[in-house]
């Protein structure tokens, strides 16, 4: 089992937001977790990658049957966890081929050769449709909606994980760029476990979820395939909070 | 140590000087006598002598400054510090007393052991003699003069007299006297007309140590239409057994020349570096500082631009960071004398561990100065609560027709910063290296590329709270 999440609680500072959630994503497997505005969906993505804001209180997160409670943020980004973020921070004076340079060679232990990283850069930003202008632009500073994200699944297919975390990753993109988001999630799904946090069917439609997971006040109250998305989409969810 | 480099060693101990001079050691504490027997050692015109007296005598009688860290100022010990050495003596200091924690950054600098040894004052760079000398004949097939300064008096005295004080006297303020007092070494560069000297002038104070005193005294001048980028200063700490380092640079750009001065320096944590700095931009001339801070105890440095001639420019670009018991005073001054000249100032701030940052700038306006522009951009980033930043701007604005622009800001390295670079599988203390090394990034880019990545790794060594 690449994670297993039991009986998870989480607050933030006295403000209980996770209440509860039992979860559990293999290798290859693709989980969508869906839910209202404040159900706790992007805080189960930041907690499990390590945010220093977010308290588990009770419960338990285990990465490749190990228990992650003690490990720091970049210690998991090292064994191979990566959060596709909502809002990825801007840092300014930081260019983005610098930054995505240091960061293989931190996630990966040692740096690759600059021909062969080169040559692995070329291909993925080929692959999402990038610029090379962008290497030279400072980290998400001044960057639009799309080309944030574009830049968070450059990322994701540079540093291969084995478990990644997609914050609302679809979310300002016109249909283009969600394609081309899509097909880079599909190029790594394979071998990696994704857990993806959305509010629309649109990347569904895409990306081809195995299990859909409804978050409602921090639990979750039901669990299906992807037929369980179409409906949320169809009909809302109200007939969900029938069922708390 | 091969047997070529002991040679170069060999050499420059006993060909560099007059050997009857080569130990000779002034004691402790300043005397007109003293003043006068530094200037008998170095065969100066007697010009020069009168001028280092009068000097003295106005250091003596100056007040020290009242603003800026006065605390700090009142523990200097002028009766402590060694006025007059001649280099070779610096050969002679023991590599044992340098401290081990500059020692370990240099190792973790990448620096090699010569140069280790030299920028711990323990030995000349003697390798880099023969650099030294083929940058020097090739700016010498351009007509240009490039010497250290006591040779240039000796061999260009009439350029030296010209201009040697003239654009900071020795009047100027406590230190600008005790320099033209005391001064020995620096360096002394004519560019002729029209000549544009394409590389950087560079590395030479961290070849020649006979150049690295404490009161070294720089007189740059390009001629019309000339230009030049001198670069000086070592981003490694510069050991210094001595507490106090007080310079004079003077740079004067004739109608349309350009001069760049970029430095990086990193005084160990005993230093005073109390510096004066100030060029002179004629007509369509552009005089710009490039000025890097880390490190000493107190710095005060504000290097300033006159610009006397119709669409002179002036650029200042500045960056300082203060450590643990460290306070980095420093800023620029633009004083806008002639009409349609223009102005950029942008200082760069970084505060750690109680550390402290002033910013202190002056931009001046003068009534006959139509059609000026400004901009200021000052911006400091705190790393913690305890540190402190402050910024001291003052405007004399003459002339109502000058366009201004006044950025300031104060940061904090954010959580959602450091929680993005540390899930891409960076260390907190490697992300806040990225951090740091982004917001010192407009001042890094304009270095020579070897300074950028030495300043950066510095940084990075800073973050990691593996340097003292």
């Amino acid at each position: 089992m690449l994670l297993r999440v039991e009986n998870l609680h989480v607050s933030v500072g006295d403000t209980p937001i996770i209440q509860g959630i039992n979860l559990e994503i293999k290798r290859g497997e693709i989980h969508a977790v869906m839910g209202r505005n404040g159900a706790g969906k992007s805080t189960l993505a930041n907690v499990v990658m390590g945010h220093p804001a977010y308290e588990v209180t009770s419960g338990s997160i285990y990465y490749k049957g190990q228990n992650i409670a003690d490990m720091e943020v970049f210690e998991r980004a090292r064994a191979g966890m990566f959060l596709s973020f909502q809002y990825p921070a801007a840092i300014p004076g930081v260019q983005v081929g610098t930054f995505l340079r240091k960061s293989v060679a931190s996630v990966r232990g040692d740096a690759p050769s600059p021909r062969a990283f080169r040559q692995e850069l070329n291909e993925a930003m080929k692959q999402l449709d990038m610029d090379k202008s962008f290497l030279s632009r400072y980290v998400n500073d001044g960057f639009s909606g799309g080309e944030k994200k574009r830049l968070e699944i450059l990322q994701m297919l540079l540093l291969q994980p084995d478990l990644a975390l997609l914050d609302e990753t679809d979310s300002g993109l016109d249909i283009d760029a969600l394609r081309i988001v899509a097909e880079g999630i599909n190029a790594v799904s394979q071998t990696t476990g994704c857990l993806i946090i959305t509010h629309y069917q649109r990347l569904l439609d895409l990306v081809k979820p195995d299990v859909v997971h409804v978050l409602i006040d921090g639990k979750i109250v039901q669990s299906g395939g992807p037929e369980l998305a179409i409906k949320l989409e169809e009909e809302g969810y109200d007939w969900v909070d029938a069922l708390v | 140590m091969t047997q070529d480099a002991q040679d170069a060693v060999g050499d420059y101990k006993y060909g560099f000087h007059d050997p009857e001079s080569a130990t000779i050691r002034f004691d402790k504490g300043l005397s007109e006598q003293v003043v006068r027997d530094i200037s008998k050692l170095k065969e100066e015109p007697e010009w020069m002598t009168e001028l280092r007296v009068k000097a003295y005598h106005h250091f003596m009688q100056r007040e020290m400054p009242t603003w800026g860290n006065c605390d700090s100022l009142a523990g200097i010990d002028f009766e402590n510090v060694t006025y007059f050495l001649r280099s070779s003596d610096k050969t002679e200091n023991d590599w044992e007393d340098v401290p081990d924690d500059i020692k370990r950054t240099f190792d973790r600098l990448g620096i090699p052991e010569a140069e280790q040894k030299w920028l711990g004052g323990v030995t000349a760079q003697y390798e880099s003699e023969a650099v030294y000398h083929s940058i020097r004949e090739d700016l010498e097939e351009q007509g240009v003069l490039f010497l250290d300064m006591d040779s240039g008096l000796k061999e260009h005295p009439e350029i030296v007299k010209k201009y040697f004080g003239s654009v900071i006297p020795h009047t100027d303020n406590k230190f600008s006297a005790l320099n033209t007092a005391v001064w020995s070494g620096g360096s002394f560069i004519y560019v002729p007309k029209g000549v544009h000297v394409e590389m950087p002038v560079q590395a030479y104070f961290r070849i020649n140590a006979k150049n690295m005193g404490q009161f070294e005294r720089t007189l740059i001048i390009a001629d019309e239409g000339s230009s030049i980028h001198y670069v000086e200063g070592c981003t490694a700490p510069t050991y210094s057994t001595d507490s106090l380092h007080s310079a004079v640079v003077e740079l004067i750009a004739m109608e349309g020349a350009k001069i760049r001065y970029s430095t990086v320096q990193n005084w160990s944590a005993n230093v005073y570096n109390l510096v004066t700095k100030r060029g002179v931009a004629y007509k369509n001339a552009t005089v710009e500082w490039v000025d890097g801070n880390i490190g000493s105890k107190l710095t005060m440095k504000y290097p300033a631009v006159l610009l006397k001639g119709e669409g002179a420019h002036a650029e200042v670009i500045s960056v300082a960071y203060a450590g643990e018991g460290q306070h980095q005073d420093a800023g620029a001054k633009v004083h806008h004398l002639a009409p349609n000249t223009t102005s950029s100032i942008l200082s760069k701030s970084i505060s750690k561990n109680g550390g402290r940052s002033s910013y202190r700038g002056m931009l001046q306006v003068t009534p006959k100065a139509s059609g000026c522009r400004s901009k200021v951009v000052c911006d400091a980033l705190m790393l913690d609560e305890d540190s402190r930043s402050d910024t001291y701007p003052t405007m004399e604005i003459g002339n109502p027709t000058a366009d201004l622009e006044h950025e300031a800001s104060v940061s904090k390295v954010s959580g959602d910063q450091l929680f993005y670079l540390m899930s891409r599988g960076h260390s907190e203390e490697e992300a806040m290296g990225m951090i740091v090394n982004g917001f010192f990034e407009p001042f890094t880019r304009e270095l020579p590329m070897e300074y950028a990545v030495e300043l950066n790794r510095l940084l990075e060594l800073e973050m990691e709270g593996s340097i003292g």
